[in-house]
């Protein structure tokens, strides 16, 4: 099945890159040059071959879901560009949005460690 | 001093095997800081300036010296240096470290210091290695030339001109040029064994699930493996010792024993069954190579190996089915990179959508942009069963062919490690498709998830050849005692 150029872009924007007029042509050439040479899959006797399962074959049993210390090398609020009381101190990007924002960056959000919002914290800006 | 290497050869003339090193450090014959020392200024001397070989992205004297004069006061308080007392190594750019960038050769990833190390790096630093610096690679691990890097193309340390293979370029480069004794890479579909081969080294891939992979950044999950790079099979076996092992932090890390490797590395080729199968000897196959390869199965067969002739038929499906499974698994793990979590963000975007599209244009190069797109149209609804599902099917059959050839009694399997040698840097690539059939002998030991290793065996043209040897999933024993013989006959022959 051949890709359309409608497709790349469509395919883009799902990928969230932002393709120049020379790109959309290279990837429509890349794309449909590559899945030509797949296409010799289709061709396959697959009878009921169901998918691989060996990559997994002797994992580690899984733990018990016990809150442990933070095993982080570094303090959160040393890597951590803005720290304020616990709390990584963030852009809120959903105020990008806010058309009447001059300056979005500087709304901020507070997330703990494990990125759950503290809603309490969140200054400004449309929620 | 920063030197350079123009287009000569660099080479070490002679090689001090990690376990030397190790070994007279831990007996006071060395000090840690004196091997830091040594590795620092064969680094400034070879590697830096437009004319270096470019095989670092970043370093830090300071860091790697004080660490070496921690091993060294341990030694001095009797307290022992650990297995690798003193050894400094390199680590790939996209595993985690936490006292140095980690930034996958990306844009996007630039002046990221992550807040946890890679297991891997844990306990290498544990049994006393030193981390030397982070070596360069192709952008997110997605090329087979070091060449897709945001801070340039690796030279390859045998001929200057031509590339150090790849991804893990940077670390084959460092080995082969005597400035490092061993270092990390990893493997999606070869990126280990095929550098190995092009800079005339060793290079080991254990069996999927044998090293944890906590802290090595996701390239494609159900194929990813950290990988080893070393002067000698010994010196891959003490490493693979060193860091095999089950992890809390990585459940694909099985808890499954580690046969005795120094024992068996001895073993010899007495009483094994070699497999050589048809279908890695391809008639367009460059001629050294397959001269040379045949040469080691005639040494290996005169030792006491058996020889045996043997097919996987699958074998021509494995590009196709790799070139689908690989950019699908990719295109979900770098969605995460959208300038939130990590790294660069677009300074100038005014919507949500626009931070994510212009952190991502900006920050990736092309093979990664072309593959998130081959694999996020693989994903798309109406055409995951055709290609991600149908390809996870071929996998199986792949998987096949290998369970048929161990269980009809044969121990290793010996192939060319690339189909070629090192090619010119700069190379024009009219089609890419031809591009990609480069993995095809290392890429079937990821998909089966077996345990495979590249050695050296000879030049052709003035530039390493390697042989490739694969085993069955968790027989990394019988991989290395063949591995080990085949080293001995063509260091015999030399």
């Amino acid at each position: 099945m051949a890709v359309t150029r409608e497709e790349v872009l469509q395919i883009a924007e799902l990928a969230r890159l932002r393709l120049e007029p020379g790109e959309v042509e290279q990837f429509l050439v890349q794309l449909n040059d590559i899945l030509e040479h797949v296409e010799e899959l289709a061709a396959l006797d697959m009878g009921v071959v169901g998918a691989v399962e060996g990559a997994a074959e002797g994992a580690a049993p899984r733990r018990s879901e016990e809150l442990g210390p933070d095993l982080l090398r570094i303090p959160a609020s040393e890597f951590a560009p803005e720290w304020d009381d616990g709390f990584f101190t963030v852009p809120r990007l959903a105020a990008l949005d806010a058309s009447e924002l001059e300056d979005p960056f500087e709304d901020k959000a507070r997330i703990d460690s494990a990125g759950r919002p503290d809603e309490a914290s969140v200054t400004g800006g449309a929620k | 001093m920063t030197g350079g290497v123009g287009n000569e050869a660099v080479v070490a003339g002679k090689w001090r095997s990690l376990t030397e090193v190790a070994a007279d450090v831990a007996a006071g014959r060395a000090t840690a800081e004196s091997q830091v020392q040594l590795a620092l200024e064969r680094l400034e001397q070879v590697d830096r300036g437009p004319e270096g070989l470019n095989s670092f992205t970043s370093y830090d004297a300071d860091l790697a010296l004080a660490a070496a004069r921690q091993i060294d006061q341990a030694i001095a308080a009797g307290q022992g240096g650990g297995p690798l007392a003193g050894v400094p190594i390199g680590i790939k750019d996209n595993i985690c470290t936490h006292d140095l960038p980690t930034t996958c050769a990306s844009r996007i990833l630039e002046g990221y210091v992550s807040p946890y190390e890679a297991t891997a790096v844990k306990r290498l630093r544990e049994a006393g290695a030193v981390v030397l610096g982070k070596t360069n690679m192709d952008e997110f691990a997605m090329g087979s030339s070091t060449e897709n890097s945001a801070y340039g193309a690796t030279r390859n340390p045998v001929d200057p001109t031509r590339v150090a293979g790849g991804s893990s370029g940077g670390s084959a480069a460092a080995v082969a040029a005597g400035i490092v004794p061993a270092a990390l890479g990893s493997e999606t579909g070869g990126s280990v064994r095929q550098p190995a081969a092009f800079c005339g080294i060793v290079g080991l891939k254990p069996s999927y699930g044998r090293i944890s992979r906590y802290g090595l950044v996701a390239f494609a999950s159900s194929l990813d493996h950290i990988g080893i790079f070393g002067r000698t099979v010994a010196d891959t076996a003490l490493l693979l010792e060193v860091m095999a092992g089950p992890d809390r932090f990585d459940s694909t890390a099985a808890d499954h024993p580690m046969p005795d490797l120094s024992a068996a590395l001895d073993g010899g080729l007495e009483g094994l069954v070699i497999g050589v199968p048809e279908e890695y000897f391809p008639s367009e196959l460059n001629r050294g190579i397959a001269d040379l390869c045949k040469g080691a199965i005639e040494k290996m067969r005169e030792a006491g190996a058996e020889i045996r002739k043997i097919s996987l038929p699958h074998t021509r499906y494995a590009i196709p089915t790799y070139y689908l499974i690989a950019p699908a698994e990719v295109a979900s793990n770098l969605s995460r990179f959208d300038g939130v979590r990590y790294g660069m963000r677009a300074p100038d975007a005014d919507s949500t959508t626009a931070v994510y599209e212009e952190t991502r244009t900006r920050g990736f190069g092309p093979e990664v942009k072309r593959r998130i797109m081959l694999g996020t149209y693989a994903l798309s609804a109406g055409h995951y069963d055709e290609y991600y599902g149908r390809a996870q099917r071929v996998r199986t059959l792949i998987a096949g062919d290998f369970r048929r050839v161990f269980d009809s009694g044969v121990d290793l399997i010996f192939t060319p490690t690339t189909p070629y040698p090192a090619f010119p840097l700069g190379e024009e690539v009219e089609d890419l498709y031809q591009l990609y059939l480069g993995d095809i002998f290392t890429v079937t030991a990821n998909l089966a998830a077996l345990p495979a290793i590249s050695v050296p065996v000879g030049t052709t043209g003035g530039l390493p050849v390697g042989g490739q040897f694969m085993a069955d999933r968790w027989d990394e024993a019988t991989l290395l005692r063949g591995a080990a013989a085949l080293e001995s006959l063509i260091g015999e022959a030399r």
